[in-house]
């Protein structure tokens, strides 16, 4: 049966792109973060060569903003160099006016996505992407030193806190530079996702409640801000304060860090060839944030659009429709280790024998706290520029946890009246 | 020039005048497209609400990016403490910074004058810093002054002192000394570069004669250099504060969104690009504008009345 229904889909992917295939060139611009610009070339030629069309590749920045402005100026000014688009899972809200809805050419294959990715590809009821790939954030941890100290894998964050402070000391003896925890703590679109599993995992809401109506000053909140500015300078370094991903990897991959929480690309990278501490990592859902708390990590993860000002809107769907599909999906899972955003992929022999942990992420990603970009529309950007910097000061001590809070809360009720969503 | 103008007449000045026009036109022309269009057209969007999110065409809106009242509310930019913030930062950073920059250039400037062997290459490699684009130094500097495994802490540890590594780009106290310090380091080269050109300047012979009427070294420079190098140093600070008052890229790559160290630029590219709203931040711009056009009025006039009063004294 659900071979047959491969088939079906097949056919009809292959009728609708052959419909289309008059021989045009699409102009994709993908990320070319790490292998990812290989991975799409890959794909986008794979389907040129089924289709009869051509593909142009447009690298973009590395750095996440920085590609959200080239987008947003591209878009504003109608260009038509660029028929498809890359985005982050919270860029559909800012960006919906000028993407086309793709419900039509997606067809039965929506069904299959995991519905958590879906809901961050639509927005104002359209559904302005397709979800290419998921990304939550994760606990990696040293196996060999929790195992040297006969601790287990924290279940709550008091516990990784204790954990890591007991190892710390010990090890300082040897290594001075050893700390117990790295994360994203620079003020920037990192810390509002760090800041939000916190939040979460003590049973609270994610900052705006989904009618729009800000709920940041709750006791979830005020307790997990609190918790987490003890970190500082105890079991975190101060400069966390300005890590980002790849800062915070660079310490824990020198071997400099017990605990990390980051996303799952770290892991790949964590034990390549040349990494320190190959072999010796681990990787768990984070903590909960008590005992009666929840695992939970936040929803990151890429997705793919068409523009509005495309002249050749249809092809164009058409490879998005490829590229995003199953068979797609599983190459990408398989040789470049990226979460499929297909529910049936997390159980594909070949896809768990390639990446073991895919298993224990799919519940994860199922479950993850998403960002509130839907529930704000186009001022996304200026909510999170908020909580992050309310986060901040907090754990920089500047204010307290319940201070923070409390301006954060006024600061984003302001915000909706300037705003109006 | 009135005595000239009374002997050849007006029909003399009349085309000395439209020749000079006609000369000047070209440039006149490409000032007004170059600097005066993107001018006009800045303040213009920010009298609208354009936005780069939305689809529609942008709506005049009048002042209301700049102040408006609305159910008890005091919006637009000149309501917003994050906006008072970045000015306070700025300010601070020009004023602090282009101190440090003009004490340094003069002292730098004084010692590359001096005869001593291997001085051209000296000179040269004083202007590294000032070559090197500002966004890769900024980068090599984020990296040196990481706080696990950058250079400087590295250093300063050895040498003892400091006890614990600093958190240079993180600690909300240290981030803007930081900022300064890596600015510092770029551009008193070309403070030192003017000044010394000045130096260069000033005939041998005016010494000669303080030294003969017994002037010690410290006297020949306060009332005999400094105020020779006065106009050269005067207008390497205005062309600095100029550049200190827009800085942008020196803590974009830095301390990218920190509030501690964000200055006006940064502020009026976070809302235009990072929130899309292209009025609001080109309302923002504009009175970027206007807070340098009056500081660097101050500074003309602060110099003027500074030079006049130097002229008197002597």
């Amino acid at each position: 049966m659900r071979r047959a229904r491969c088939w079906l889909a097949a056919v009809l992917l292959a009728l609708s792109t052959n419909l289309a295939a008059a021989g045009e060139t699409i102009t994709i611009a993908c990320s070319a973060l790490g292998r990812e610009l290989e991975l799409c070339r890959e794909g986008a030629q794979a389907w040129a060569q089924a289709t009869g069309n051509q593909v142009r590749l447009v690298p973009v920045p590395n750095s996440a903003s920085e590609r959200l402005a080239l987008f947003q100026q591209m878009l504003a000014a109608q260009a038509t160099d660029i028929d498809v688009f890359q985005l982050d899972v919270v860029w559909s809200g800012i960006l919906a006016a000028h993407l086309v809805d793709l419900t039509a050419f997606a067809g039965d294959a929506l069904r299959e996505h995991l519905p958590a990715t879906l809901a961050g590809a639509k927005a104002r009821g359209r559904l302005v992407a397709l979800p290419w790939y998921a990304d939550v954030g994760v606990l990696y941890y040293r196996k060999d030193l929790l195992e040297k100290y006969n601790a287990p894998v924290p279940q709550t964050w008091r516990e990784l806190a204790d954990t890591a402070r007991r190892i710390q000391a010990a090890e300082r003896a040897s290594d001075a530079r050893l700390w117990g925890l790295v994360f994203q703590g620079r003020a920037y679109e990192g810390l509002t996702c760090n800041a939000l599993e916190w939040i979460a995992s003590r049973g609270g809401g994610n900052i705006v409640a989904v009618d729009g109506k800000p709920q940041a000053d709750d006791a979830a909140a005020r307790s997990a801000l609190r918790e987490a500015a003890t970190w500082i300078n105890d079991i975190s370094p101060p400069g966390v304060l300005n890590y980002a991903e790849e800062e915070a990897r660079a310490l824990f991959q020198s071997g400099h860090a017990v605990f990390m929480r980051n996303w799952p690309y770290a892991w790949a990278l964590a034990n390549a060839q040349d990494s320190p501490v190959r072999g010796r990592v681990g990787i768990a859902a984070l903590p909960a944030g008590d005992d009666t708390g929840q695992h939970v990590g936040t929803l990151g993860g890429g997705q793919l659009s068409v523009s509005r000002y495309s002249p050749r809107a249809s092809t164009a769907a058409s490879l998005v429709v490829y590229l995003t599909s199953a068979a797609e999906q599983k190459r990408r899972a398989l040789t470049g280790g990226y979460n499929p955003t297909i529910a049936r992929l997390y159980t594909d022999p070949e896809v768990l024998a390639a990446n073991p942990f895919f298993a224990m992420l799919q519940p994860l990603i199922e479950h993850a706290v998403a960002r509130p970009s839907g529930s704000v529309g186009t001022r996304y950007n200026q909510v999170s520029a908020k909580i992050w910097s309310a986060v901040h000061r907090a754990l920089t001590h500047q204010q307290s946890a319940d201070a923070a809070l409390q301006e954060l809360q006024r600061d984003l009720e302001r915000l909706r009246r300037v705003g109006r969503w | 020039m009135v005595s000239r103008a009374r002997k050849y007449g007006f029909a003399w000045f009349d085309r000395v005048s439209s020749n000079a026009w006609m000369l000047l036109a070209p440039l006149l022309l490409a000032l007004t497209l170059a600097a005066g269009w993107p001018l006009a057209r800045s303040i213009w969007l920010s009298l609208t609400d354009a936005s780069l999110a939305g689809a529609e065409p942008a709506r005049f809106v009048g002042l209301r990016n700049y102040l408006a009242y609305a159910d008890g509310i005091w919006f637009g930019v000149l309501a917003d403490p994050d906006w008072w913030r970045a000015v306070l930062n700025t300010l601070l950073f020009t004023i602090v910074s282009v101190s440090l920059e003009g004490l340094l250039g003069v002292g730098i400037a004084l010692v590359l004058n001096a005869q001593f062997p291997g001085r051209a290459l000296v000179r040269a490699a004083v202007l590294v810093p000032w070559a090197v684009p500002t966004i890769v130094s900024a980068k090599m500097w984020s990296w040196m002054l990481n706080d696990q495994f950058g250079i400087v802490n590295e250093v300063l540890l050895r040498v003892g002192a400091i006890q614990t590594p600093l958190a240079w780009t993180a600690d909300p106290l240290l981030s803007m000394v930081t900022v300064v310090i890596v600015d510092v380091w770029k551009t008193t080269p070309f403070v030192a570069l003017l000044v010394l050109a000045a130096l260069q300047m000033i005939p041998r012979s005016v010494f000669e004669a303080a030294r003969v009427d017994g002037a010690n070294p410290l006297q020949q420079f306060w009332y005999l250099t400094l105020p020779l190098i006065r106009p050269a140093l005067w207008v390497a600070v205005v062309f600095r504060a100029l550049d200190a008052l827009r800085v942008f890229d020196l803590i974009y790559v830095l301390t990218p969104n920190s509030a501690e160290t964000m200055s006006m630029s940064s502020y009026a590219r976070q809302q235009a690009i990072d929130f899309q709203d292209l009025g609001y931040g080109s309302a923002a711009s504009t009175l970027l504008f206007a807070v340098m056009a009056l500081s660097i009025a101050v500074i003309m006039v602060a110099g003027r009345v500074r030079l006049t009063q130097g002229a008197v004294s002597q």
